[in-house]
């Protein structure tokens, strides 16, 4: 009886999840291989002939090579920006794990009001302008920084608790310097947590829209997310160009989804506080 | 004895001062984040409340009170951006909760295809909002959307789900929900499994059947979840810019303009000090709203 049930609820739940999630993947695929024409229709159906190579070496050249520098641009961004938040969430997440002072409690409300809070606008772009970092790429990498560290403090100080401490002072004792003991020692140990924050952040990163839109204005450092929306207004009439630029820039995210999907879940799940 | 007193004394205090410069948890693994962090988020925030009672060019600024929020309050567009906000961040937050209860219920019992239902639920977390929201734009297109298509196939005649001013705002929320139940989901599902065997086998022992073990046991059992979705999606439902610009620009009109859709609009403008009084909008909107909800789930929470 139950397993009758089951096959059907089974069979239900397959269906549903194709007609759900998997009809929108399947209709931006076979917009890439459409021509001009049939792709204004706007219709899921087959395509007449192959204009995926034509599509993509179009979408690939226009506004000599834009989508290019921008793969470029947000490659550089996503690197540095997760790298100097793993570095420097980690140093931050084992002080604050290891070491109780009054101060404790005023930087666990400064994170979750970074966690909560939207960041100003204008203000920063004005700052950044007095600093001048705005519509350059090293000020945005320090925007993504500063709006990512909560979340990687949060995750590596939880991570933080599970190691014994005896570890740390036992490596003092031994002569290492505090430096040491936390790159040498500890940071090797933080690998799992290492790679959620990599994840998890490489994706928000590289899928982050409003940032750029706000700090870094301008054609000539435009990142992926901003080639959508230039080409937006001028792909209006050729949607096979539009969606072949979708169907490209998910490349990346899709990777990261096979090779990852394990780390990445359990970083979204263990943290549960990021949007 | 004096002197082995003085020694004494020297080495009491010298010796905290020694141990505090081995300790191997140094105060300066702070600095580095935290001059990031208050340069580039707390100071503008502080300077916003300044900046949100001013005329302001980015170059100079007037004193003028609390006109910017005056005409917030004035004008109806803008009062339709608070109110928007506000039903946006319930609706997908609601939609969330229950969808993904129920999807985790789902893919934590004995189905088939359990791990590429899981996958596919999850997988558009991972896309850019802004692709989903172009995509979703076409397919919710009034004539030749595919949605509507599809309907006219069952016989149904669709709604102009984005030109439609009173259902702008709800089409964006339902792509949102789209995207966002996967991460929902896998919560859940991280709180059903955590919850003990032992308990569905003593319900059934006790002849309970599904349902009652849906609302006994892994409904109350699930709560931390419930309160970490609710928590997430309102937040982020609140903040939400991207997914809205993508599809509607705020459009038909001012129907579905939120917050922060009106944030960027005022800036794009060249009104700067109406734009960072939008933002304080925001933050006090968040505040009133997050921190009472928080306190609210979390005091049931501890109750049972």
């Amino acid at each position: 009886m139950t397993l009758i049930r089951n096959y059907w609820l089974s069979a239900v739940a397959i269906l549903v999840s194709i007609l759900v999630f998997l009809v929108p993947f399947a209709f931006i695929i076979l917009m890439t291989f459409k021509e001009q024409r049939q792709a204004a229709l706007l219709d899921f159906s087959w395509p007449m002939g192959n204009a995926l190579w034509g599509n993509i070496v179009e979408v690939v050249t226009t506004r000599n090579w834009m989508l290019v520098t921008a793969f470029v641009n947000s490659t550089i961004l996503t690197v540095v920006s997760v790298t100097l938040l793993v570095v420097f969430g980690a140093m931050v997440g084992f002080v604050l794990q290891r070491r109780k002072t009054r101060f404790n409690g005023l930087i666990e409300f400064l994170i979750l009001a970074g966690l909560m809070l939207p960041p100003a606008v204008v203000p920063t772009i004005w700052l950044l302008q007095g600093m001048g970092l705005f519509g350059r790429l090293h000020g945005l990498i320090l925007i993504e920084v500063a709006y990512g560290l909560p979340f990687t403090i949060l995750l590596y100080r939880a991570f933080i608790a599970t190691i014994p401490r005896d570890l740390d002072e036992a490596a003092i004792i031994d002569g290492a310097r505090p430096f040491d003991v936390f790159f040498r020692i500890v940071l090797p140990l933080l690998w799992p947590v290492t790679v959620t924050n990599i994840v998890v952040q490489s994706v928000a990163i590289f899928n982050d829209f409003t940032n750029p839109l706000y700090y870094l204005p301008g054609n000539a450092n435009a990142t992926v997310q901003l080639t959508l929306y230039n080409f937006q207004s001028q792909f209006s009439t050729s949607y096979n160009l539009l969606f072949t630029n979708i169907a490209l820039i998910t490349i990346p995210p899709l990777l990261v989804f096979l090779f990852f999907n394990r780390q990445i879940v359990a970083g979204m799940t263990a943290g549960a506080v990021k949007g | 004895m004096a002197v082995t007193t003085q020694a004494g004394m020297a080495q009491a205090a010298g010796k905290p001062r020694a141990v505090q410069r081995r300790s191997p948890y140094p105060g300066w693994f702070f600095i580095p984040a935290a001059v990031i962090y208050i340069v580039l988020f707390l100071v503008p925030t502080f300077a916003s409340l300044y900046f949100s009672l001013t005329r302001w060019t980015l170059f100079n600024s007037t004193f003028i009170g609390l006109e910017n929020f005056a005409q917030f309050l004035r004008e109806p567009f803008l009062i339709k951006g608070l109110i928007n906000t506000v039903l946006y961040a319930a609706i997908t937050s609601a939609l969330k909760v229950v969808l993904g209860l129920l999807l985790a219920v789902l893919l934590t019992s004995q189905i088939a295809a359990r791990g590429y239902l899981r996958s596919v639920v999850f997988f558009p977390v991972l896309v850019s909002t802004v692709g989903v929201g172009i995509t979703f734009t076409v397919l919710m297109h009034p004539t030749n959307g595919m949605i509507n298509e599809g309907l006219a196939l069952l016989g149904i005649k669709g709604p102009g789900w984005l030109v439609d001013p009173n259902l702008a705002l709800f089409s964006v929320a339902l792509v949102d929900v789209w995207k966002g139940v996967g991460l929902a989901t896998v919560i859940y599902i991280a709180g059903i499994v955590a919850i003990p065997k032992d308990y569905y086998e003593a319900a059934r022992i006790d002849g309970a059947t599904r349902l009652q073990n849906f609302f006994y046991i892994t409904l109350p059992l699930s709560r931390p979840a419930t309160t970490t979705v609710i928590i997430l999606s309102f937040i982020g439902g609140l903040r939400t810019f991207d997914l809205i610009w993508a599809m509607t620009r705020g459009g038909p009109g001012f129907a579905s303009d939120t917050v922060a859709s009106v944030i960027y609009k005022q800036y794009q403008s060249g009104f700067y000090g109406l734009s960072t009084a939008g933002n304080v909008v925001l933050f006090i909107l968040i505040a009133a709203l997050v921190i009472p909800l928080t306190m609210l789930l979390n005091r049931k929470e501890g109750h049972e």
